[in-house]
């Protein structure tokens, strides 16, 4: 079996643990004495880097939110300066104001390497061509993999989204070996080959997906793996922690999570109490080697368990077992997160409708399709057709700018939609997954 | 010439496409006993307007307010028609040379006439113009 870093990959337990606390110390001190943001986070919580004496300690740390970084929009958290920085990223936040994340070149080192492991220990590596169907752009998915799959000397077919058909034709014709986004855009890929004539199975050289960016189950892993004759990984990450991280190995039982990268905790949703490893709840990561960046106790909100039995694949880092949930009402609608309160937001400032809102997410084909039901205003409503279909027109463009994802609009009569207390049960999600 | 007096006030209410809809508009008129004199229902993808000249129109409005519809009023002219063949005709070419543009029209044929209902953009050029070219406009005051 090829492992790509043997040294890192297979340390043992108490060796990665005494390099974790180093690390973790090192970072404390760093972002207590040059973090103005983390200098004061810890004052707060009444905590000194001196206080920092065990890896056990990191829990004395306060956390940081996804709100912090929308509020210190755009660079405040930097830790870095302009002449180290070397690349943003950008995704969109839950008010229409983004979040913006910066790396050094240590730090677009670290995350190619995590990745090249992740990429290796699912079997690839030279010869195999790899086709990136992730976004390139301010989106991390598609320059992160492109990267990963430079270093451990594949090919790179760098076809980013869309243009289905062109997809496939070069998924042939130069022979892609695996493939990269989101499960639900390979189903969509698996219908439009069927239509062009291609079976992926019999017709393609494709042996592997890296699948992620949103949530999937196993169910549909058996149905990919049987239907396009592949095996499929699950990938993740977000851009706080760099962008995709971490693929599952040969196994397909989790991803192992690279402790000399990032030390996870996994907590009690509700009293915020440290759980043993196996223990299902919210997950909480400290990236330990971050520069421009640094994420502490982040609450990334995503609910899983943390595996350390030892894998049969040789590595010994823990595991994190298929992402089963999360602690807020985010949404994942064709790999894009979407908050139902970005909804609430824009839909306030549209006066021609009213503040209750309702939200179907659905799987048309293969993509998600979501549909958000509008009441219509009193002093909106004009009996011209023509006016009403404009203020659909208008809430739906609106929308589209604020989500960045494509939405259908109802308008629906006053009253109709029923009223909540909490957010999620605005949500609808029928997605079988 | 009070043009006003030619004003008609249409009720419109929006209404989801969906069964049972119109039942439960037509029911709170009969509730209110209000008589429905002329009516249609324009339909858009997933919506629909239902538009109406009642006898109450104020009652109208108050009922189905109350039960949480949304409701507007909209000011339309009836032109009167000839009940026989060419009678549309003969008002459509009337409206077109005197240069009306509708937004909509709908057309009911009653015990004294045919008439052409219209929503227009300009309500008081479009009477007089009628009224100057020799058609024959209803006054409000026959809908109550």
């Amino acid at each position: 079996m090829v492992i790509w870093d043997q040294q890192i990959e297979t340390m043992p337990r108490d060796d990665i643990r005494k390099l974790q606390y180093r690390l973790l110390k090192t970072l404390v001190y760093k972002l207590y004495s040059f973090s103005p943001f983390y200098h004061e986070r810890m004052k707060q919580a009444k905590v000194h880097p001196d206080d920092i004496n065990s890896l056990a300690d990191v829990k004395k740390l306060p956390f940081m939110y996804k709100a912090d970084l929308r509020d210190n929009y755009p660079d405040r958290l930097f830790t870095a300066s302009r002449e180290e920085l070397v690349r943003y990223h950008v995704s969109s936040g839950t008010t229409g104001k983004p979040t913006v994340v910066g790396y050094t070149r240590y730090d677009l080192d670290n995350w190619t390497n995590s990745l090249a492991r992740g990429l290796v220990s699912c079997g690839l590596g030279r010869g195999d061509v790899i086709q990136v169907s992730y976004g390139y752009g301010l989106f991390t998915g598609g320059l992160g993999l492109h990267y990963g799959a430079e270093r451990i000397g594949a090919t790179v077919l760098p076809t980013s989204v869309g243009n289905t058909e062109r997809q496939i034709e070069l998924m042939q014709d130069l022979h892609a070996t695996a493939i990269c986004c989101t499960p639900s855009y390979l189903l969509h890929m698996g219908e439009v080959a069927e239509k062009m004539g291609v079976s992926i199975k019999k017709d393609t050289d494709l042996t592997t997906g890296i699948l992620g960016a949103e949530p999937w189950t196993d169910v549909m892993r058996s149905r990919i793996q049987e239907w396009l004759g592949i095996r499929a990984y699950d990938i993740y990450g977000t851009s706080e922690l760099s962008g995709p991280m971490f693929v599952e190995c040969t196994e397909q039982k989790g991803f192992h999570v690279w402790s000399d990268l990032a030390l996870v905790e996994v907590l009690d949703k509700d009293t915020g109490e440290t759980l043993a490893p196996g223990e299902r709840g919210e997950l909480v990561i400290t990236m330990l080697q971050k520069e421009a960046l640094p994420m502490i106790r982040f609450r990334i909100g995503d609910i899983s368990v943390l595996d350390e039995e030892p894998c049969p694949c040789g590595r010994t880092h823990p595991r994190i077992r298929r992402i089963q949930g999360r602690v807020d009402d985010m949404l994942i609608i064709r790999g894009i997160n979407v908050f139902p309160s970005q909804v609430e937001h824009t839909l306030m400032s549209i006066p021609e409708v009213g503040q209750h809102f309702q939200i179907v997410v659905d799987r048309r084909g293969a993509l998600d399709d979501m549909l958000v039901r509008v009441e219509i205003s009193k002093d909106a409503f004009s009996d011209k057709i023509n006016d009403l279909m404009q203020i659909r027109s208008k809430v739906e463009h609106k929308l589209r700018n604020a989500l960045n994802v494509g939405v259908t609009v109802e308008l629906v009569e006053p009253g109709s939609l029923p009223r909540f207390e909490g957010k999620s049960k605005k949500v609808i999600d029928r997605r079988n997954l | 010439m009070d043009v006003k007096n030619y004003i008609i006030r249409q009720i419109s209410v929006f209404s989801e496409n969906k069964p049972g809809r119109l039942a439960s508009i037509a029911k709170a008129f009969q509730e209110e006993k209000i008589n429905i004199l002329a009516f249609s229902i324009a339909e858009a993808d997933g919506f629909g307007v239902v538009r109406a000249l009642v006898n109450q129109p104020d009652k109208a409005f108050k009922k189905l307010t109350s039960l949480g519809y949304n409701v507007a009023f909209t000011d339309v002219i009836a032109v009167k028609m000839k009940d026989e063949p060419g009678g549309l005709f003969e008002i459509a070419e009337l409206l077109g040379e005197a240069g009306i543009n509708m937004e909509y029209a709908y057309a009911y044929s009653g015990k004294e006439a045919a008439v052409l209902i219209i929503r227009v953009d300009h309500l008081d050029e479009a009477v007089s113009r009628i009224l100057t070219k020799g058609g024959t406009l209803l006054e409000a005051k026959v809908f109550s």
